[in-house]
């Protein structure tokens, strides 16, 4: 089958560049209108990844920086598929996490927030989804933590997930939040997105099927990316 | 009513943070944990081709340099191949060519650059060649969703270029060259608002 270009991105449910409530936002968004550009092969096409890039234990975050112990906090798993708009699992794609730890302060040296480093926790993971697309890792649920933008501003609890896909016009930053979590709805972060069905897909439910027992809890978080047409007449992306 | 249609919607995009690092490249952030950082080695030493070194800052709408951007950037070898199965050439790719490179800045001065070959032309769309170019991404605290341009060469033939002569106002193609320094040596400003505002791509 000759390679055909992706779903356009629905701008509509992605957030604008420009969101003045998020303040950083306001000297970082450019003001011009984006270029639409139908995919060639520059965007088709993207990095690939397999299992010699990474390790077995680069996705379990209790045990790939323990020093003297695990890490403090609740521990979780953390698991779901990669999948595109038309339902097919993305397989052995690289699924990158990082997060604060229980306490709310990130291994940062930019982070100065009062809260301790753990000295067992890294906070950053890495895998690759198998042949349907899934994947999962094991952590423990990351904490709130304040943020300069207005006076009073926590982050809601989230892990950050990068995602790439088979092509660099999928590549995608998001973050995962938790259900149940009410400074979700407070957070200026989250409502850059105006859509509110697409920041219900951002909530990651409890799931107990997953959970085990006596060990750790489980949050399923399914990541969307895009899909691509099926079909090609004259629109022809390759130079045949 | 009709059917309905089923597709499944992209995930809505959140910014990366200021604390990208800890994930994308832990060891800017200040801690070392992986075997080995990925998006480091573009090229190899054996990937035949032009060497060349990519330098610039990303500077916001006030003109300072964007201190915690991090960005990948994504381009064929020198014979115009991606390592990727869907390029029809893609079993003749230099061995050793990646093509994928994450890029982050010295956090004190914004200033980032990597190493990598000048990549060939690449056939576009309806057999349209494509000057010789590098595909950026780019996130940062404050970027909602990653932005996507292009990089081109001042020193190439950019003239037909079927990307580069869709920008409407002629003179903005300009904010997609990068500069040629000395012999080996390009210097690419991105500008996120403003005065020269770089073209970014909804790709």
């Amino acid at each position: 089958m000759k390679p055909a270009e992706f779903h356009q991105r629905d701008r509509l449910s992605q957030p604008p560049a420009l969101t003045p409530d998020y303040k950083t936002s306001v000297a970082r968004s450019p003001r011009l209108a984006l270029l639409s550009l139908q995919g060639s092969m520059s965007e088709i096409t993207g990095p690939t990844f397999g299992h010699s890039d990474i390790d077995p234990v680069d996705n379990d975050l209790i045990r790939n920086y323990a020093r003297t112990g695990d890490p403090v906090g609740e521990r979780i798993i953390v698991h779901g598929r990669v999948l595109d708009e038309n339902g097919r699992g993305v397989p052995q794609t690289l699924v990158e996490v990082w997060q604060a730890n229980a306490g709310g302060r990130y291994r940062h040296k930019k982070d100065s927030y009062l809260a301790p480093v753990d000295p067992n926790f890294g906070g950053c993971g890495r895998m690759l989804t198998d042949d349907q697309g899934y994947y999962h890792f094991r952590t423990i649920k990351p904490g709130a933590y304040p943020w300069r933008n207005w006076v009073n501003n926590w982050r809601p609890a989230h892990i950050h997930v990068s995602v790439f896909g088979t092509a660099f016009a999928q590549r995608l930053i998001t973050q995962m939040y938790f259900e149940g979590d009410p400074l979700i709805a407070k957070c200026p972060i989250v409502n850059t997105i105006p859509d509110p069905r697409a920041i219900d897909q951002l909530i990651a439910p409890l799931d107990m099927n997953a959970a085990i027992p006596l060990d750790c809890l489980a949050y399923k978080f399914d990541i969307i990316l895009r899909g691509r047409r099926s079909t090609l007449f004259e629109n022809r992306l390759e130079g045949n | 009513m009709a059917q309905a249609l089923n597709y499944l919607k992209e995930t809505a995009s959140q910014t990366a943070g200021p604390y990208v690092h800890i994930g994308l490249a832990p060891g800017a952030a200040g801690f070392d944990i992986y075997r080995q950082e990925l998006g480091r080695t573009i090229a190899g030493p054996d990937v035949p081709g032009q060497r060349i070194r990519v330098e610039g800052v990303v500077l916001d709408g006030t003109g300072a340099p964007v201190r915690d951007v991090l960005l990948e950037v994504w381009q064929a070898d020198a014979a115009g191949i991606h390592p990727h199965p869907e390029d029809p050439r893609h079993a003749e790719v230099a061995p050793g060519f990646r093509g994928w490179g994450r890029v982050i800045t010295d956090f004190d001065s914004g200033l980032w650059a990597f190493d990598t070959i000048k990549p060939g032309a690449v056939m576009g769309r309806n057999r349209r060649l494509m000057a010789p170019h590098i595909s950026f991404w780019i996130v940062a605290r404050g970027i909602n969703i990653g932005l996507n341009t292009r990089m081109y060469f001042e020193d190439e033939d950019n003239s037909s270029d079927p990307v580069l002569n869709l920008v409407e106002q002629a003179h903005r193609r300009e904010t997609l060259l990068a500069r040629k320094v000395k012999p080996g040596l390009y210097r690419f400003d991105i500008r996120l608002q403003g005065d020269g505002e770089t073209v970014f791509l909804d790709i």
